[in-house]
């Protein structure tokens, strides 16, 4: 489960003064629910999840990673958690083994039970063929395999995508999209943002829509539509993001 | 503070370096070849050039000569110089290197030196110029002898002995040990060969275990790995600590390997080093009388005052290199750091500056000058304790300061 209550991030920035990139950011997403976050560039995704995943410390406000304090118990909070981002990239200079290898000891875990794990992993994701090839000669769809085997070596209970398919093309892209779909089967709780409106109609439980660093409405797909009376979600999101800047 | 997780860290960073192609180059394959190699190749040049010069007869002109045509003609059947003809430029030659000096006879020399005394004889050399300086050399032998010839017969005329001017004669001789007069040659050069590679050794892993990570974008991949960040920082610095010492001892141990095998061919003549046994005697005596020996216990010494300051430069260099975004940017940071390293380093290689309380808390030239002196055979206790305990306290802060910075998430997360 993961529960966010008042999240609020501020950077003071030398030309711009003081920028609240998010600001009293409150959701909760509980086990076997995805819920999107959805938001155009600068709204303030990345940095509310990487205060979930305790990469960057709240300026105020709190939020727990199945049942543990981001900030007084971070080191418990990651290792329920797995953090895939347009950002987190492989070591170059390692195999794909090694590379899962490492974060599966990082994770305390025994080397028979990485051993297995990965075994697991490779069917599941049919990484075998380059399994003991350097990362650096990967293709996106082989780098991406990889990365998700890394978040999933210790099986997390929360999974947190922060706009995983970015510059990916159409049949990667697809191929996420169903993996994520397949840790929500696997009762996991899945935060994914993006700001893709396709992505989340096809994928999320609960949408919420962020916007200047705060999060101006949350729903289900239909509840957002009720509320805006319009169908298509794209145009739902411009008139909820419409009605917060005319103000 | 978790030790698995640490050695985990390090032995995955440990993995990495060594198959990337800078640090192997910065850690491995110039500390044990490039470095001895360029030291044996200037060392050989210099000496090359330095006998040529010598083997060289240098040019020469006499001025005021006609009225002593017995000394023109000695001088140029002494084989030592070649006299040219004169010509009213020979300033200007001297200057363009076409003659190497020039002597200036007084009108009458000859004449007048039978007759007991002359005026001066001056000779012209283009000072700080070592071929000129040469000749310059030998004619000065040249009349010199020629004096002392004249002062004898006069004596002789007069039935005085030769003791009168020269009652006693001075003579010097070396009382130090060997390893002394070798700590002396080489205790100037070796402390700054290590300083440099130290830093030079850690440079490369600093800045790609940290700017490098951030650039490539797996610094938040491992951030979110439930591993402490004190962990991945001891762990990372202990990688650029491996590779810092790994330069040092790696051209140390190259180094002296090629001194005691180079020492032999060095010398010349016993360079066949065919039948080990019998040649050990000759090749050591061979290479003492070109490399002094060095006391074991001084190099011992030395590594050990070399630890902290490893530390120290490690610990910096990844603070330094932790501030930039990508490894251009960190290069340019840290580049410059090199000549705060070497000044201090090249004041130690100076002579006559000497150890003492307050030098000795000055990191880096306190480390150059306590090695001079231990490879010396000098031990100033004291001194060691000062140094070892100051750059021990200095390296601590260092280290506290990589680890405070690595967790900043303005440094880590720089927008
Ligand atoms: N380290 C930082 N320093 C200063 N401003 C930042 C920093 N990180 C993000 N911001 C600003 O905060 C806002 C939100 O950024 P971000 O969370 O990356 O948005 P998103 O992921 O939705 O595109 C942006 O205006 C961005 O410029
Ligand atoms: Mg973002």
């Amino acid at each position: 489960m993961i529960e966010a209550r008042f999240l609020t991030k501020s950077f003071r920035d030398k030309k711009r003064g003081e920028i609240f990139a998010a600001r009293d950011v409150s959701f909760r997403v509980e086990p076997g629910q995805i819920y999107g976050l959805l938001g155009a560039n600068g709204a303030g995704k990345t940095t509310t999840l990487r205060m979930l995943a305790t990469l960057l410390k709240p300026t105020t406000g709190a939020a727990t990673i199945a049942g543990h304090d981001v900030v007084t118990a971070s080191t418990q909070a990651r290792a329920q958690l797995g953090f895939l981002a347009a950002s987190t990239a492989l070591y170059g200079r390692l195999t794909a083994r090694e590379m899962i290898t490492y974060f599966g000891e990082l994770n305390g875990m025994t080397s028979a039970a990485i051993r297995a794990r990965i075994k697991v992993l490779a069917d599941e994701l049919d990484m075998h063929e380059f399994l003991d090839r350097r990362c650096d000669k990967f293709s996106t769809g082989m780098k991406q395999k990889t990365s998700i085997a890394r978040t999933l070596i210790h099986d997390p209970a929360v999974m947190i995508f922060d706009e995983p398919t970015l510059g990916l093309d159409v049949m990667t892209a697809r191929s996420i999209v169903k993996f994520v779909r397949d840790c929500k089967a696997r009762g996991k709780t899945v935060v994914y943002s993006t700001h893709v409106m396709s992505e989340v109609e096809k994928l999320c439980d609960v949408i919420g829509i962020i916007h200047g660093g705060r999060l101006l409405a949350e729903g289900t797909l239909a509840q957002l539509r009720e509320k805006t009376g319009e169908q298509d979600i794209e145009e739902a999101f411009i008139k909820i993001v419409g009605m917060e800047d005319a103000k | 503070m978790n030790w698995s997780n640490i050695i985990t860290v390090y032995a995955k960073e440990l993995k990495d370096s060594l198959r990337d192609r800078r640090t192997l180059m910065s850690m491995i394959i110039i500390p044990t070849f490039v470095m001895p190699a360029l030291i044996f190749g200037v060392g050989k040049i210099a000496t090359t050039v330095f006998s040529k010069a010598r083997s060289e007869i240098p040019t020469v002109m006499v001025l005021g000569g006609e009225t002593s045509p017995g000394v023109v003609a000695a001088l140029g059947d002494s084989k030592k110089v070649n006299i040219v003809p004169t010509a009213a430029d020979w300033k200007q030659q001297i200057s363009d290197k076409k003659i190497r000096a020039t002597v200036q006879l007084p009108v009458n020399f000859e004449r007048d030196l039978a007759a007991g005394a002359a005026e001066s004889v001056i000779i012209y050399n283009y000072d700080g110029e070592l071929k000129s300086g040469f000749a310059a050399n030998e004619l000065e032998k040249f009349f010199r002898t020629l004096r002392e010839r004249a002062v004898a017969t006069q004596l002789a005329r007069r039935g005085l002995p030769a003791t009168l001017i020269q009652p006693f004669e001075t003579k010097r001789e070396n009382v130090a040990p060997p390893e002394k007069v070798g700590g002396n040659l080489l205790g100037g050069i070796v402390p700054y060969l290590i300083i440099i590679l130290c830093f030079t050794g850690a440079m490369y892993p600093a800045m790609d275990l940290t700017a490098g990570e951030k650039e490539r974008g797996t610094m938040e991949t491992l951030l979110c790995s439930p591993v402490a960040r004190v962990d991945i920082v001891l762990g990372k610095f202990l990688m650029v600590l491996t590779s810092s010492l790994a330069a040092m001892v790696l051209a140390l141990t190259s180094m002296g390997v090629s001194f005691a095998v180079g020492g032999a061919i060095f010398s010349g003549g016993g360079a066949k080093v065919a039948v080990v046994g019998k040649v050990a005697d000759a090749t050591s005596a061979a290479a003492s009388s070109v490399m002094p020996s060095i006391d074991p216990a001084g190099v011992l010494g030395v590594l050990a005052m070399v630890l902290p300051v490893a530390v120290l430069f490690s610990a910096v260099i990844f603070t330094v290199a932790l501030f930039a975004k990508s490894y251009k940017e960190a290069q340019s940071y840290v580049a410059p750091l090199i000549f705060v390293v070497i000044m201090p380093a090249v004041v130690g290689m100076l002579p006559g500056i000497e150890l003492n309380a307050r030098l000795a808390l000055v990191p880096i030239l306190n480390l150059s000058l306590v090695c001079k002196e231990m490879l010396s055979g000098i031990w100033h206790w004291n001194y060691i304790a000062i140094i070892f305990g100051s750059t021990c306290v200095y390296a601590g802060v260092a280290l506290a300061l990589a680890v405070k910075m690595f967790d900043r998430e303005d440094v880590i997360f720089r927008a």
